[in-house]
């Protein structure tokens, strides 16, 4: 296996700092909006109550 | 079923369409944690193979020989790592304390590192040296007797207990298989080089430090009659952190 | 009782196939026994036989019982749900618990007198710290999450347990597991790397045990008749998942030989710490932090009667610390040979974990909302409610210390072991007491607790005890780190090593004082948790009656 040279992984670390910042906003937001969507609410709030249903 | 019935808003589905859906979304699930939790652990530990300078360029490291590795055993078997580090830190205080700050080259071939966590006793990266081999099974048999306020454990039955090495080339093999650079030449011989190391003038000894440069040859525990534990272990202790000449290192040209 | 002589049923495929296999693995056992040099390892070997052995009698035994085999799904409509393995766990935790917290009150002891090793190989403190650390992490943590997940997801599922003979198999072979591991370091057995100390093979068998868990958890997922997956359930499968990935890389190895305990790993030096440590702290991460919310998660609500405070905030929770926290080992490695970069990236993690973790806590503490006078009235929901508070403080106090100028002071010292002990003691424990003092008259169908005057008892010697615990050790792990870097006015060192050592020794008497008062709480527990199984309750009816299916008699 050839090593990385430190200039390819200087590139390599602002590839991902760049990008691994708006993966991670990206990632982040998605699970806000799926948390938050006003349709969604109704689901949670019934899936908040599984565990006080008795059968 | 009733609470579902009542509660469910969506229009009725047949039971298996149901299901099906259900299965998929706990795979969704699975799927997503994997790929949520893998990416962290890439990122770190991948370029660590393939970054040229994660392990410095230094002269003299070498594999254990065979009786240092089979002290090192001894070393894991006893939680030696619990209390003692092998990390010296960049810090000023630990450099005057201990020497120079440990190289990840200095642990280039350790399985597993002992780099350890917690410094209830002192680092021992560079211990090789400080102290005769008479203080270390001293020390090691009743370590009140010489550091009165010590809370050492006392390992008198390492003196006590034959070492087993039977098995010894086996050892270095399995190293070999993780990328340790073992030659065959080194397995082959290594229950002699083993012996060769605890036994003064033993007739294989020039071939022992072609093979192994740098290493010391001597009763380790003042006990000709035969290889005990404590050999291999002291053996072992007296080599940490002597193998890199630091007269001709350069700590500028691996500032990373 | 079944008549003797002649079994009622026919073995199914499933037992059949149960008992050829450990059959067939009796007589290379025993071969290996008998080959190899170690005596420790013969010692498994054996016991591996025996137990392979007995194995076959237990399920031969199934066959002599009455009851319908498969158990039925439903009985009258209701799932029948399959608790016989969780009260094994519940037991067993609190069995392990109480081992781990005695050897810890004996190594808490033996830092401060030292004689107390007695100079002997199999009780040293080397030997023994794994023990503790793999006794209460790994074998009380480790029931009860095994218990309180095959638990939950039916309850939650409302479906039976997936799997007829897999539930006993994972629980039996994860305790088979601990007898491994924790024999192995008595007698010298350990690949010497923290918290994954387990040789080459007890590493195959855990794997072989936690694949079969999780398709045992997938296929309960599978069966449920709940429309969604509740949040505790993604917890527990966050844990699951994410702790195979950690053990399998972690712990690749190549054996010296079949006939030999002892291998070596694939990583070496810098990438074996990097390894080590991205598994030792997503330990902390994904089983005693992600594995305990899923409990926080069903038994808070469950025990508050009130539905958690958010549920959304529940699911960004779960995301965020799942994702975060898989990058924050190399905190372990500040300043250490561990390039920078990856040093970096691990603080800048690790302080924002901070986020995550609070928004749990306080979702966990909110849903109390509105009914903060159950605190004054229910000891265990005070313990459980305490617990969120413990975590808020560790996960506050941990982002703080991967901070690498408090990183350079606090490494190496007694404050990182105040600081795992607030995590462990006051969260993981707490949690977990919490959590099994509501199964215990749920599992046995008891009114309740015999008596929550012992809850309170064990509550305040307990809380006592770590308070004692991490006060001592942040006094002297700040100490020794102030001491290891003292200078002179003339620039020498002031002390020697050996001076801050003797330094400790009050502080190490006090900690292992505060490590008897814990134990004595858990000895109160156990002692009422008995009473409730024999007795039943004491005090008046409480309020954690829920009503239990009628159980089948174990199939």
């Amino acid at each position: 296996m050839t090593a990385m040279t430190t200039s390819t992984y200087a590139w390599l670390a602002h590839f991902a700092q760049s990008t691994g910042v708006l993966y991670f906003m990206g990632i982040f937001l998605a699970v806000c909006i799926y948390a938050f969507w006003p349709s969604n609410r109704a689901r949670f709030e019934e899936a908040a109550r599984t565990p006080l249903r008795e059968d | 079923m009733s609470s579902l019935d009542t509660n469910a808003p969506e229009p009725r589905k047949s039971l298996w369409s149901k299901h099906k859906i259900f299965e998929t979304n706990s795979i969704i699930l699975v799927i997503g944690v994997l790929l949520v939790v893998s990416i962290g652990g890439l990122v770190e530990i991948a370029p660590l193979f393939y970054l040229r300078n994660t392990i410095e360029t230094v002269e003299g490291m070498r594999p254990y020989t065979p009786l240092e590795l089979a002290g090192r055993a001894i070393y894991v078997r006893e939680g030696c790592y619990n209390c003692h580090s092998q990390m010296i830190r960049p810090l000023r205080d630990e450099i005057e304390r201990y020497g120079h700050y440990s190289l990840a080259a200095e642990s280039m071939y350790d399985k597993p590192f002992q780099w350890g966590s917690k410094r209830t006793g002192p680092d021992l990266a560079r211990v090789g040296g400080k102290y005769s081999d008479e203080w270390q099974l001293a020390h090691l048999n009743r370590p009140r007797d010489l550091v009165p306020q010590s809370i050492m454990p006392g390992y008198p039955f390492l003196a006590a207990t034959r070492l087993n090495y039977g098995d010894i080339a086996d050892h270095l093999r399995a190293n070999r298989a993780g990328g340790v650079p073992y030659s065959d030449e080194m397995i082959a011989q290594a229950e002699t080089d083993l012996k060769a190391q605890a036994t003064p003038d033993h007739p294989r000894a020039a071939e022992l430090e072609a093979r192994h440069p740098k290493v010391q040859i001597r009763d380790f525990d003042g006990d000709a009659q035969r290889i005990s534990e404590a050999d291999a272990l002291i053996a072992y202790l007296q080599t940490l952190g002597t193998l890199v000449d630091f007269k001709i290192y350069d700590d500028k040209a691996n500032i990373r | 009782m079944a008549a003797t002589g002649y079994p009622i049923r026919r073995a199914t495929p499933g037992e059949m196939g149960g008992m050829l296999l450990a059959a067939a693995a009796v007589l290379p056992l025993l071969m290996i026994a008998g080959m190899t040099s170690d005596s420790g390892y013969a010692f498994h070997a054996s016991l591996s036989a025996a137990a392979a052995t007995a194995s076959i009698f237990l399920i031969a035994n199934r066959c002599f019982r009455p009851g319908q085999v498969p158990a039925p799904l439903e009985i009258d409509g209701r799932p029948n749900y399959n608790m016989e393995p969780v009260k094994f766990a519940t037991v067993a935790a609190m069995v392990w618990g109480i081992a781990g917290f005695a050897i810890g009150v004996i190594i808490a002891s033996q830092l401060a007198f030292p004689d107390l090793n007695f100079d002997l190989p199999w009780v040293n403190f080397g030997r023994l710290r794994p023990l503790h650390t793999s006794a209460v992490i790994f074998a009380f943590g480790g029931n009860v999450l095994i218990g309180t997940s095959f638990y939950v997801v039916q309850r939650t599922c409302r479906a039976r347990l997936a799997g007829d003979l897999s539930p006993w198999f994972v629980i039996l072979g994860y305790n088979f597991f601990i007898v491994i591991a924790g024999t192995g370091y008595l007698l010298g057995i350990t690949d010497g790397k923290e918290y994954a100390e387990p040789e080459w093979y007890a590493d195959l068998w855990l794997t072989l045990v936690w694949v079969v868990y999780l398709l045992v958890f997938l296929g309960t997922l599978a069966r449920r008749k709940e429309p969604h997956i509740y949040v505790a359930n993604w917890f527990y499968l966050g844990f699951i998942l994410t702790i195979a990935v950690l053990h399998v890389g972690n712990n690749l190895a190549v054996p010296v030989s079949v006939l030999s305990p002892k291998s070596y790993g694939l990583w070496s030096g810098v990438q074996d710490a990097m390894f080590q440590w991205w598994y030792g702290h997503n330990a902390v991460g994904f089983f005693l932090t992600a594995g305990f919310l899923a409990i926080m998660y069903y038994f808070v609500p469950k025990r508050a009667e009130r539905p958690i405070y958010s549920y959304r905030l529940s699911i960004i929770h779960f995301w965020a610390l799942i994702f975060l926290y898989i990058w924050a080992g190399p905190h372990h490695l500040h300043y250490t040979a561990l390039p920078d970069w990856a040093q970096t990236l691990g603080m800048t993690f690790s302080i924002m974990l901070w986020m995550p973790s609070w928004g749990g806590m306080i979702n966990g503490m909110m849903t109390l909302s509105g009914a903060w006078d159950k605190l004054r009235t229910d000891p265990v929901l005070r313990m459980m409610v305490v617990s969120l508070a413990f975590y808020g403080m560790s996960t506050f106090e941990g982002p703080l210390m991967s901070i690498k100028a408090v990183n350079s002071l606090s490494h190496y010292t007694d404050w990182t072991i105040g600081h795992v002990h607030s995590g462990a003691l006051g969260w993981v424990a707490y949690i977990s007491f919490g959590a099994i003092y509501c199964l215990v008259p749920w599992l046995w169908n008891r009114k309740g607790l015999y008596s929550l005057k012992l809850v309170n008892w064990h509550f305040w010697v307990s809380t006592l005890g770590i308070v004692l615990y991490i006060s001592a050790m942040w006094v002297s792990g700040i100490m020794q780190g102030l001491m290891w870097r003292a200078y002179t006015s003339l620039g020498f060192l002031e002390y020697s090593f050996i001076e801050t050592v003797a330094a400790m020794k009050p502080y190490y008497v006090i900690r292992a004082m505060g490590g008897v008062l814990f134990l004595t709480g858990a000895l109160i527990m156990a002692f009422n948790l008995w009473m409730t199984v024999r007795r039943g309750a004491e005090d008046v009816p409480q309020r954690d009656l829920t009503p239990q299916p009628q159980l089948v008699p174990a199939e």
